[in-house]
């Protein structure tokens, strides 16, 4: 019964923080989940992500599922997922009720205005802290300790993005492959 | 615009297949409501449809919940609103309560452990790219009080591991005054 509270409660926070769509539901998973619950390691957090890019739906969604089915199956699935789309329901009725009333959205767009700066730094943190367990593991943040396999990946994976213009799923499928081919052929 | 049952119904299942087939998150999901909605079954005007997908925007929550909230309720009330939500969480639900019973077994495999820790840095090299996008855009946009919120936000999560949803309070209260500053500045 606790459980399923403290899953309702966490994703409750995580549907009525995260402004912007898409990633910026992600450093509020990474908070609640990995470092404030302990539900998920960061490398299973990792994984989440990777799985909710190949897979249709939003990221908090998928996480809630993905998290209260491992924490309390189904009814966990259910709850969690409920919890982070409660603020939406609320909020999102709420202002479209007053814009089909006054047709205003000014004050909304400053406030949105203001809150990315703010979603792309703390996307820039989660991604910080996805890359220092792919890089370190759970290890120290030492030199010796680099994993240069994954760092060329990454630097291979970002030129592709970059340069190539090639969309994210078959990105992250090469650099799935890569691993795979390093670890048989190199044994890396 | 035809009863309200069948309605209902139609919105019901254009929000399930939209939900089930897209991939590449919220902003694609909501350009295909646009489609659907305005362009084919003509419910919808194209202005109106713009503001909606603002408040979608706008609303903390994924985007693509929220395109279905606002889509629906503007359809045919709250129960539409519903019938949308529902429509859009079962796939993602469905499609992640399979792979989450089968993500443990999947893990133990030493080729699908190996592909997924090369995906890591796949995901890690697709969230640096979206950081730069959106970075970027900030940086370009000159304005000197999003680089202060963006810098400020980043200092405030990585370095002194402040909670993300303080940061975001912070920032949206940042905006609601810098709105209102901005009307008085219109009024004068």
């Amino acid at each position: 019964m606790h459980t399923l509270l403290d899953l309702f409660l966490s994703f409750l926070q995580i549907g009525l923080f995260s402004f912007g769509g898409g990633y910026a539901a992600m450093p509020l998973i990474e908070q609640q989940v990995v470092t404030g619950h302990g539900w998920l390691t960061m490398a299973e957090f990792t994984d989440l992500i990777t799985i909710s890019q190949m897979t249709p739906g939003p990221i908090a969604v998928n996480s809630a599922t993905f998290v209260g089915i491992r924490i309390a199956g189904i009814p966990g699935a259910l709850v969690a997922t409920i919890g982070c789309i409660l603020p939406s329901c609320i909020l999102v009725t709420l202002i479209a009720r007053l814009y089909l009333k006054y047709r205003k959205l000014d004050l909304l767009q400053g406030v949105l205005a203001s809150l990315r700066p703010a979603v792309v730094a703390l996307i820039a943190g989660a991604g910080v802290s996805i890359l220092t367990t792919a890089f370190w593991g759970d290890g120290p943040v030492a030199l010796g300790n680099t994993s240069w396999v994954m760092v060329a990946i990454f630097a291979a994976a970002f030129l592709l993005l970059k340069r190539g213009k090639a969309g994210p799923i078959l990105v992250m499928v090469l650099a799935g492959v890569a691993k795979v081919l390093a670890a048989v052929l190199f044994a890396l | 615009m035809e009863n309200r049952a069948a309605v209902l119904k139609k919105l019901f299942f254009s929000t399930l297949t939209l939900s089930a087939f897209t991939f590449g998150g919220g902003y694609v999901i909501v350009t295909l409501l646009k489609k659907k909605f305005v362009d084919e079954y003509h419910w919808i005007e194209e202005d109106e449809m713009l503001d909606l997908v603002a408040i979608a925007q706008s609303a903390p929550g994924a985007i693509a919940v929220n395109g279905a909230i606002v889509v629906g309720y503007k359809l045919s009330g709250l129960l539409g609103a519903l019938v949308a939500i529902v429509a859009t969480v079962i796939p993602p639900f469905l499609i992640i309560s399979l792979i989450s019973v089968c993500y443990t077994a999947f893990r133990e495999n030493f080729f699908i452990a190996q592909m997924l820790e090369g995906m890591q840095a796949g995901v890690g090299a697709v969230i640096a790219s979206v950081v730069y996008e959106m970075g970027s855009g900030v940086v370009r946009s000159r304005d000197a009080a999003s680089l202060l919120i963006l810098a400020a936000a980043f200092a405030a999560d990585l370095v002194f591991g402040v909670n993300v949803a303080f940061i975001i309070l912070a920032a949206g209260a940042a905006g609601v005054l810098r709105t209102l500053f901005h009307h008085r500045k219109e009024a004068a």
